[in-house]
């Protein structure tokens, strides 16, 4: 499987299907045993913890299901955090991640902490954390599954900018309308690829 | 790396601020530890100050012997004959003694002492220059001298008065060079004593041969006070004590066996007996010590045990965004060691505190006279420095042995714990 720079891809399969565990080795949060995984022309296996966490940083942008956002940090401190492991300055980082929270709508939002806010609030927050650091893949993880169906349209909305962006994109879903809205679905049964679809039509 | 780079440690005392009941906590296993640690020791040295000083109004190696009566016939003697020291038995025991440092007779009489038109009863009391340093007399640089040997082969009237009488009989005046009358003959005062006596009236020191033409002792003596050197130990003091007493019976005649002939007192051996004991008290204070310090060493350990765990998440959302596991890894023991040094520092503020409240509030209660038992209560500053030390190690062991664990989780494993 090869997914190329830009794309907009989304990976289905019923729980159980490996699409987690694919999303994790893609993510680098795991190591695999079998096969090659290679990341921008780079084979990415048996790294170091040091080294998997510099390409995360640099070039990986993660959404989960469960925001995972950080309790006791309010929106703008979660959204600059990504930096500070990049060793930018703080004033650097909190004027970038409130730029980033002014593009995402929640600007006045800056100050509150997680537990204040709506959890579409929340996963926008998340999204914005993770394009802060103009990383090559979003990797997003069932982003809309603690949502309700407006919430949805609005997330996925975001995330269908973010690719027209030119930032390649991948979800992890199994609500079909999810789905529909990426250009290539990838259904998984059973850890293998059971069918690879590219769409033609343009969305948005 | 970039480990202590200021942004870092602000990063963690935010976490810190944030999280203000889990560092409190923490802080307080640290801030009491410390906190009872000096209250412990402090109390100890408190306790030994108090007892010590009330030794150091006397020389802490004196004895004191005095003639008694025989107990049992000798040689042709009758019991219960009355003994007595003259003279000679005082440079007797010096000779036999080589432990004697300072020796002095002494001749003690009540008498009133009069100046002016206020007089008072005291106790006179004729000694040798050498009493100056076995009953710890304290003249001030401008407040004249103690007796000479000139002052004993002239039979000088002169006075030493202590501090009670300069303030009862002279007030404000400084009483050096006046006359005050003893009895009804004239004496110069030419010292005062300003050693803070414990309670007893005011004492006059003559010179002892003035004392023995005063009160018609003729070369007789009423009691010898003398301080040793070189007995360190109970049993030293008392083969010293023995010999002393042995020495005496042979010389006045009286039986080898009679224990009684002579009055020995050795402030030696209660000194030598106290510091023991003193010594079993801050074995005590150790053990203890090192019992409280092992209990705030369990609690700041328990803490960071519960604490990493608690966190694992936290450290899984971390590593996801790019933290590698030694940031998490340095920021976790930073923080340990931040909230030890500080809670540490102040345990010891508040221990230096309380020990100086306690010292005040026993100073301004207490009159001259009391027996001390507590004075001075202080603390080795070292001490507490390397308990704090001992503790912040200790935080830095018990935060990264978890942390190490906790850093080592996948980070989707750390994200899924709740």
């Amino acid at each position: 499987m090869d997914i190329d720079a830009g794309e907009y891809v989304s990976i289905m399969g019923a729980s159980g299907s490996g699409k987690s565990t694919m999303l994790n080795i893609l993510g680098i949060l795991d190591d695999y045993d079998e096969g090659q995984y290679v990341l921008d022309g780079k084979r990415i296996q048996h790294l170091s913890e040091t080294q998997s966490a510099a390409y995360r940083n640099k070039m990986i942008g993660f959404i989960f299901q469960s925001f995972n956002l950080i309790p006791f940090k309010n929106a703008l401190e979660n959204v600059a955090l990504p930096l500070f492991y990049k060793g930018i300055t703080r004033k650097r980082r909190n004027q970038m991640a409130m730029d980033y929270l002014d593009r995402l709508g929640l600007k006045e939002w800056w100050h509150h902490y997680p537990n204040e806010l709506s959890g579409g609030q929340k996963q926008r927050i998340a999204i914005a954390r993770a394009l802060i650091t103009k990383p090559s893949i979003i990797l997003a993880d069932e982003p809309t599954g603690a949502l309700d169906s407006t919430t949805t349209e609005e997330v996925m909305q975001l995330l269908t900018e973010v690719n027209n962006m030119g930032i390649t994109t991948i979800i992890v879903t199994h609500e079909q309308s999810v789905a529909e809205k990426t250009k290539r679905i990838i259904h998984l049964r059973d850890g293998i690829i059971e069918s690879d679809i590219r769409k033609h039509h343009e969305n948005l | 790396m970039r480990i202590f780079e200021f942004d870092t440690l602000k990063e963690i005392i935010d976490t810190m601020r944030k999280n203000k009941l889990r560092s409190v906590l923490t802080g307080f296993a640290v801030a009491w530890g410390i906190f009872m640690l000096m209250l412990l020791l402090g109390s100890g040295q408190g306790l030994k100050n108090g007892i010590t000083a009330n030794f150091e109004q006397r020389a802490t190696n004196m004895v004191n012997v005095w003639p008694r009566r025989s107990s049992m016939p000798y040689k042709g003697l009758k019991a219960f004959r009355r003994l007595r020291f003259d003279n000679t038995d005082i440079q007797w025991m010096r000779q036999q003694h080589p432990e004697i440092e300072y020796i002095s007779g002494y001749i003690g009489q009540s008498q009133s002492v009069s100046y002016n038109q206020e007089s008072g009863n005291y106790n006179i009391e004729g000694v040798m220059p050498d009493y100056q340093y076995i009953n710890n007399v304290v003249i001030h640089a401008n407040e004249g001298r103690f007796i000479n040997q000139m002052d004993e082969m002239q039979r000088r009237k002169i006075v030493v008065i202590s501090d009670q009488v300069a303030n009862t009989l002279f007030k404000e005046q400084n009483p050096i060079g006046h006359w005050v009358q003893i009895g009804s003959i004239p004496f110069q005062v030419v010292g005062v004593d300003r050693k803070a006596s414990t309670g007893d009236q005011g004492r006059c020191y003559i010179p002892h041969n003035t004392a023995q033409l005063m009160y018609n002792r003729g070369l007789r003596t009423d009691e010898v006070y003398l301080t040793v050197v070189g007995l360190h130990t109970i049993k030293d003091n008392e083969a010293f004590e023995d010999r002393l007493r042995a020495g005496l019976n042979r010389k006045h005649r009286v039986h080898p066996d009679d224990k009684s002939a002579f009055g020995v007192w050795n402030q030696a051996a209660s000194y030598v007996q106290t510091m023991s004991i003193f010594h079993t008290i801050d074995l005590f204070v150790l053990f203890i010590g090192i019992c409280t310090l092992i209990g705030g060493m369990a609690g700041i350990g328990n803490i960071m045990v519960i604490t990493v765990k608690e966190r694992t998440r936290e450290f899984g959302i971390r590593k996801a965004l790019g933290a590698t596991p030694a940031t998490i890894l340095t920021s976790i023991l930073l923080e340990s060691v931040v909230i030890t040094t500080v809670f540490g520092y102040l345990g010891m503020l508040l221990g230096v505190g309380s020990l100086e409240l306690v010292n005040s509030l026993l100073g301004s209660g207490s009159g001259e006279s009391r027996f001390k038992v507590f004075l001075n209560p202080s603390v080795d500053l070292n001490v507490v420095l390397l308990s704090t030390l001992l503790l912040i190690a200790c935080g830095l062991i018990a935060g990264y042995i978890p942390a190490r664990k906790a850093v080592r989780i996948k980070p989707i494993e750390a994200m899924r714990a709740d």
